[in-house]
């Protein structure tokens, strides 16, 4: 990895990704020949309704009406204080995308992609979850445009987000259980790839990260861009410039792309993706794939993985589903290389603790999955000067995780009988 | 007779005005002596190539019956190394062309150079990857050349015209045409539009066209024959009851000949 300075051309937005799908030497389309048309057709149909105002007047419109956009960008007063050193700390804001309707930023990309399958003539949707927030915002926008909509999951990822199954069958979609492998999103995202291979001709797949074969980095990140523009503005008026610090947490890194993206540019912006370090990165038994990864190919795209020797796929692990995933966007690869961003791993534990800090200093339950990037704060803060502004991306609400985040802190927040 | 063990093997069957029997398996499944006996034993039974899957933790264009059989590979500790080791002390018994079936992954995270060198080494034919579209497919087929060995490229029936004719040219060997839209599996029958395509792909050029996925026994592949292919790949019915013969018991290698030795008689008859 080279971390010498980026050039203007790397950070330009037509540049990321090239007229081949690539981000530097990272995404590309590695997929089964039939899926090519439909990849061409999709990036064709993408291009057409971004220039189409009939289009994106509708996607605004519902952003607004539907969803509850803009979100707040909210100063986590206690939060800063926590952090507060004598000589003074870092000011701590927080994108609440855990505000929008279903309770992530998931469904900014879900909407966007229904539009397109509607006007690709799609009638079938077809989707990927982990923690079940993507399945449940897809299903959501399925049942606003009366569209068939069939959500992979493992089945392991099925018993930790039994919640979110519930939310999604009453949705109307079918939550299709995938037990091969390790029964988490990877194997939903294969599973879910064979069958848009199947019935590539009637169906769409909204894909939930910015992972996967052109132009799904690229088209994900775009629906998700409004986070990092809305905040942008927000920023302006709050004090008057751009922040200095993003922080978002990273799996397949929708989250961080959407708030990332507007600030690619502005070189003096730190970016901070935080990924799930599990038991820790030297357990074993992590999803850090930026850190601990090499160069790969999964779901169609070349990017950071965890492999054994041998190239086969390595078993990732977080408390957080939504976190459990061997690869990354790569997009993401692509800012590391070229020293733009910055990535760091917490394991379960530090999210954990995070999560908690959030409940009781500012009366908000984050997802496990957002936990990451709050934890990281306390790594970060000391080093911070006073007046530092940080902008964290509130991905997600936590209601989901209420099972696993009990069975974690065993008997004590318990209700006595 | 000049070029690669592929163009050879083909040239000959057209004289014969026969169509190539082109069985698949995936190697290790269930461990390597069980794959060894195999090919041998496929030879025997008439085989003309032999395409042989290096197991991968993610097959994408793979159905579930060769899923299964990969994740047995791997639970059995297979590696692309001790594949191509297998192979390689097979030399001189095993004398029909072998193309390794493998996904981009386990290649890429070798190395384009030193995979190919290792499999022409241990006396592949050539290579199919099945997620390495036309798009990412050049490099690998020059070096590939360089080795000897064939890139086979994969044309499907989602295809558009103009695109089956640039993989037409691209591919060496032969062309690979799936038969289905969809992963690998046992049809019942094959979708309509295979026997155009494959008339289509011939007008292009001298390539020879073999049809693969979805053919379930003699009475597809004798229909694949009949459309005017250059060969039948036979994949996942294989596998199937050689993993039947496991389970009852029975002789996996023996399963595959029995199984091959009628399709044989289906393509000849």
């Amino acid at each position: 990895m080279t971390t010498t300075q980026p050039t203007p051309a790397e950070l330009s937005q037509q540049a990321r990704p090239n007229a081949l799908g690539r981000f530097g030497r990272f995404g590309g389309q590695y997929v089964p020949e039939t899926l090519i048309p439909a990849l061409l057709e999709l990036e064709e149909a993408a291009a057409e309704a971004w220039a189409d105002p009939a289009f994106t007047g509708r996607l605004h419109h519902l952003l607004r009406t539907y969803v509850g956009r803009p979100t707040p960008l909210y100063e986590a007063e206690r939060l800063s204080e926590h952090y507060r050193r004598p000589e003074g700390g870092p000011r701590i804001w927080l994108k609440r995308e855990d505000l929008n309707h279903t309770g992530a930023h998931k469904i900014n990309n879900a909407l966007g992609q229904a539009l397109l399958a509607l006007r690709m003539g799609k009638k079938r949707i077809i989707a990927e979850t982990g923690a079940g927030q993507h399945g449940v915002a897809t299903a959501t926008v399925c049942a606003r445009f009366g569209l068939e909509c069939v959500v992979y999951m493992g089945a392991e990822d099925m018993r930790r987000q039994a919640l979110n199954v519930f939310r999604m069958r009453l949705l109307g979609a079918t939550v299709q259980p995938v037990t091969a492998g390790t029964a988490t999103l990877k194997d939903a995202t294969s599973e879910a790839i064979r069958d848009w291979v199947t019935n590539v001709e009637s169906t769409h797949y909204i894909l939930g990260s910015v992972a996967g074969p052109h132009p799904y980095p690229m088209l994900v990140r775009d629906f998700h861009a409004v986070i990092g523009e809305e905040a942008r503005r927000q920023c302006s008026e709050a004090f008057g410039r751009l922040p200095d610090v993003l922080l978002a947490c990273v799996g397949g890194g929708s989250n961080a792309m959407g708030l990332f993206h507007p600030f690619v540019g502005d070189t003096a912006v730190r970016l901070i993706g935080v990924e799930a370090a599990g038991e820790g990165v030297a357990s074993g038994r992590h999803a850090a794939t930026i850190t601990e990864g090499r160069v790969g190919v999964l779901h169609g795209a070349m990017s950071l993985l965890l492999q054994d020797a041998d190239g086969q796929v390595q078993e990732a692990h977080s408390i957080s589903a939504g976190l459990d995933y061997p690869g990354v966007g790569p997009e993401h690869s692509y800012l590391r290389e070229i020293g733009r961003a910055e990535y760091a791993a917490v394991t379960d534990q530090q999210a954990l603790d995070a999560l908690q800090r959030l409940c009781r200093l500012e009366g908000i339950i984050p997802a496990l999955e957002t936990s990451h990037a709050l934890a990281w704060l306390e790594t970060l803060c000391p080093t911070l000067a006073p007046g530092t502004e940080v902008v964290i991306n509130l991905s997600g609400r936590g209601d989901k995780d209420v099972n696993t985040v009990a069975d974690r802190l065993g008997d004590d927040l318990r209700p006595a009988v | 007779m000049g070029g690669t063990p592929l163009q050879q093997r083909f040239q000959l069957l057209q004289q014969q005005r026969r169509c190539a029997l082109m069985p698949f398996l995936v190697a290790g499944d269930p461990d390597l002596a069980t794959t060894r006996a195999s090919l041998l034993g496929l030879q025997g039974a008439g085989a003309d190539v032999i395409e042989l899957g290096i197991p991968y933790s993610d097959p994408l264009a793979d159905g579930p019956v060769i899923q299964a059989a990969a994740a047995r590979a791997l639970a059995a500790g297979t590696t692309p190394g001790a594949v191509l080791e297998l192979l390689s002390g097979l030399r001189g018994e095993l004398t029909i062309p072998v193309v390794l079936f493998t996904y981009s992954n386990p290649l890429l995270n070798r190395g384009m150079e030193s995979f190919c060198a290792a499999a022409a080494a241990a006396g592949a034919a050539g290579l199919v990857v099945p997620d390495l579209p036309l798009e990412e497919a050049d490099q690998l087929s020059l070096i590939a050349a360089a080795h000897g060995l064939d890139l086979v490229l994969l044309v499907a029936p989602t295809t558009p015209d103009e695109r089956l004719a640039r993989i037409a040219r691209a591919s060496r060997g032969f062309t690979y045409l799936v038969s289905v839209t969809g992963v690998t599996g046992v049809r019942s029958s094959l979708q309509v539009g295979v026997e155009q395509r494959v008339s289509q792909l011939k007008a292009l050029g001298p390539t020879p066209v073999a049809v693969g996925f979805g053919i379930a026994g003699p009475d597809q592949a004798s229909q694949v024959r009949a459309w005017g292919a250059d060969g039948a790949i036979v994949g996942s019915a294989l596998v199937k009851a050689m993993a039947e013969a496991v389970t009852t018991g029975g002789s996996a290698p023996l399963a595959a000949v029995n199984f091959c030795t009628r399709l044989r008689a289906a393509l000849d008859g």
